[in-house]
């Protein structure tokens, strides 16, 4: 069955209503926002989804996840802070900016802080060149941008998040049933579909340690 | 008095992003008009007697691309532009978000024009929050019985659609978006055809950028002399011009086209901040060549015929300042890496040219080159120049070449600092580089 038929089928319906019957391929892209809607990245599963929907190739499929910078075929943090540092942003002090931040936050560009919140990249110009330093914040959700920012307005955001992930967690807990292994309390991680065995970490072990051929996939208990 | 604004109106008309506000200051009006009395032809005809031209960078006449559109074949297409992602560029974001129903008029009558029956607006992915906000609008435009079958009781019908780019520079490459919205890679075509026979889904499509279209309904509404008496002769209107980099004041200022530099930089963006001066200009974002920031350079009109004359392209208008604390190799390496990031990889020069200007311009800025790297850069930025399937090759070569040219001290006392430091601390990465542009050299 086409998960993506299942869990979306209004939203699967009213893309392929925007393009003409006979160009189904152009729904290639609304259809892999919405398969990263839940995970924040598109799973091996979900581009054979889209494929099969399309009639095209799974590789067809994954080779446009390859070629723009908005999908993403591995998982990164909940929030990925994308800053850019273009040009016009760094005359007004953006390099600085991300520095600053990378060192606040303990991580590189590229990288994911180990309680698996936020992903810290460098992304080429956001059209907000006038109100540096900016970022956009990408979730599965989609997008928000942030600008005329300070490093200290930067971290409380992520303060926030952590305190809204805090709660998300502690509700979580509450909802769960009494008798609920032990093991499932809290964030895991664990090897996607298609790896033969499945194994369980734990999230404090952090996701930015684990080898990036793993394809190690986030299940968020609580959910959305 | 202040002028009257015809792109930026929401600065003067608040909440004219509201259906009913908009409607009230003629919105909407322009579209009826065509629509239920003007042949198609003629609303070509009275665009083309504007003088509008494309403000999406390379200033084309606008009524004369919908002329082009091929009768012979059919469903037409009208795709807006609203990719905006050249470094400096931030106008059609603020139309789309503050005046969206007169860019959504412009959409809806390029596509009468044509009789196309669906439009599509491509937004870049970074848009997400502006494409859901246009859902809104077009939704409640269906509602309103302006958008959708049988319009004003003729049998016209028009639906708009949004579609979201995901990250990529090149899609706002005419071609390469439409591939992109093919579901294809988004990598530019080899031209001929050009999208008026050979569009969208391989059918006859006119593509526009937002702030061209956004000027559709007024000139309709108005007449094209009322809109030919702003502006230039051969660059007649407003154009919204996108000031970034060391000013006062950035942000965007509509003005006439053929208003100087000086009073975009002084008058509108407040001058620069401290005791600094005006070094250089890019007019046309990140893909600009780099003027030198004298008097005649200053006192130069903005518009599509004055600006090349101080050697350069008007583009987008999305004019960086850049001051004297601003060291030219530097900037270069910024430029460079943006369209190293941003090459598609269909062609070969500009793939691997932008690859190895970037290792060469950080190798500069990091001092660790001699004088001859910056033959070798200037040799590599001739070796795309000019070879390249579309312009972003090209792009990536004007501040290189420019920068180079006009502001060789920068790069000398880079270059010569770090001989007098270490004559042959050279890097495996540097040799590859020379030889591989002495192979170039001898083919």
């Amino acid at each position: 069955m086409n998960s993506l038929i299942e869990k979306y089928p209004q939203d699967v319906q009213k893309i392929l209503g925007k393009y003409p019957a006979d160009q189904k391929r152009a729904a290639v892209m609304p259809l892999l926002y919405l398969a990263q809607r839940e995970l924040g990245y598109v799973t091996r599963q979900a581009l054979v989804d889209i494929a099969s929907l399309l009639e095209i190739s799974s590789t067809e499929v994954a080779s446009i996840v390859g070629f723009y910078t908005l999908y993403h075929g591995e998982a990164g943090g909940k929030y990925r802070i994308q800053v850019c540092n273009d040009l016009p942003c760094a005359l007004r002090g953006a390099d600085d900016f991300l520095q600053k931040l990378c060192e606040n936050l303990g991580i590189r560009v590229g990288e994911t802080t180990a309680d698996g919140l936020v992903t810290l990249e460098a992304v080429t110009c956001l059209a907000g060149c006038d109100r540096a330093p900016m970022f956009q914040v990408q979730t599965g959700d989609g997008l928000t941008y942030h600008e005329n920012q300070t490093v200290e307005s930067t971290l409380a955001l992520v303060e926030q998040w952590k305190s809204e992930a805090e709660a998300a967690r502690a509700a979580a807990l509450a909802a769960e049933p009494a008798d609920a292994p032990e093991t499932l309390a809290g964030d895991m991680l664990t090897v996607e579909a298609g790896e033969q065995e499945e194994v369980l970490v734990t999230a404090e072990q952090g996701i930015t340690r684990q080898p990036a051929d793993k394809r190690i996939h986030i299940q968020e208990l609580g959910g959305q | 008095m202040e002028a009257e604004l015809i792109l930026l109106r929401h600065r003067q008309i608040p909440e004219i992003d509201k259906l009913e506000v908009y409607r009230k200051n003629g919105g909407w009006e322009a579209f009826r008009k065509v629509v239920t009395t003007m042949q198609p032809d003629a609303v070509t005809d009275v665009v083309k007697a504007s003088g509008l031209r494309g403000r999406g960078g390379a200033g084309f006449p606008t009524g004369l691309k919908w002329s082009f559109t091929d009768k012979k074949v059919w469903p037409h297409y009208v795709v807006a532009n609203a990719d905006e992602s050249e470094p400096g560029t931030f106008k059609d974001r603020e139309i789309m978000e503050s005046n969206p129903f007169q860019f959504l008029e412009g959409v809806a009558i390029a596509a009468y024009a044509v009789q196309a029956h669906a439009a599509y607006v491509y937004l870049r992915g970074e848009f997400w929050q502006i494409g859901a906000q246009l859902d809104d609008k077009i939704a409640e435009l269906e509602a309103a019985g302006v958008l959708g079958d049988n319009l004003f009781g003729s049998s016209y019908s028009l639906r708009i659609y949004t579609h979201l780019g995901a990250g990529a520079y090149i899609c706002g490459e005419e071609t390469a978006m439409l591939e992109s919205m093919g579901g294809l890679l988004g990598q530019p075509r080899l031209r001929p055809p050009f999208p008026p026979s050979f569009g969208l889904f391989g059918k006859p499509t006119v593509v526009n950028n937002v702030e061209t279209l956004s000027n559709v309904p007024l000139i309709i509404d108005r007449g094209p002399e009322w809109f030919r008496k702003t502006g230039t002769e051969k660059s007649p209107g407003n154009k919204i011009f996108s000031l970034s980099g060391r000013v006062n004041k950035p942000g965007n200022y509509e003005l006439p086209l053929g208003t100087t530099f000086r009073t975009l930089i002084y008058e509108c963006g407040g001058g620069i901040p401290g005791e600094g001066k005006v070094k250089a200009i890019m007019p046309a974002g990140a893909s600009s060549s780099l003027i030198v920031a004298n008097d005649k350079a200053l006192d130069t009109p903005m518009d599509y015929e004055s600006v090349p004359a101080v050697g350069a392209q008007l583009g987008s208008a999305s004019v960086i300042i850049i001051d004297d604390t601003v060291s030219i190799d530097w900037l270069i390496a910024k430029t460079v890496r943006f369209f190293q990031h941003e090459s598609c990889g269909k062609c070969t020069p500009c793939r691997e040219g932008t690859y190895w200007m970037k290792h060469i311009t950080n190798r500069i800025t990091q001092g660790q080159s001699g004088p001859e790297d910056l033959q070798l850069l200037y040799d590599v930025a001739s070796q795309i120049k000019g070879k390249c399937l579309c312009a972003l090759g090209d792009f990536s070569t004007e501040a290189v070449l420019t920068g180079l040219d006009r502001f060789r001290g920068d790069f000398e006392a880079k270059v010569n600092a770090a001989e007098s430091r270490a004559a042959d601390n050279r890097t495996a990465d540097n040799r590859a580089a020379e030889s591989l542009a002495v192979e170039s050299r001898n083919h």
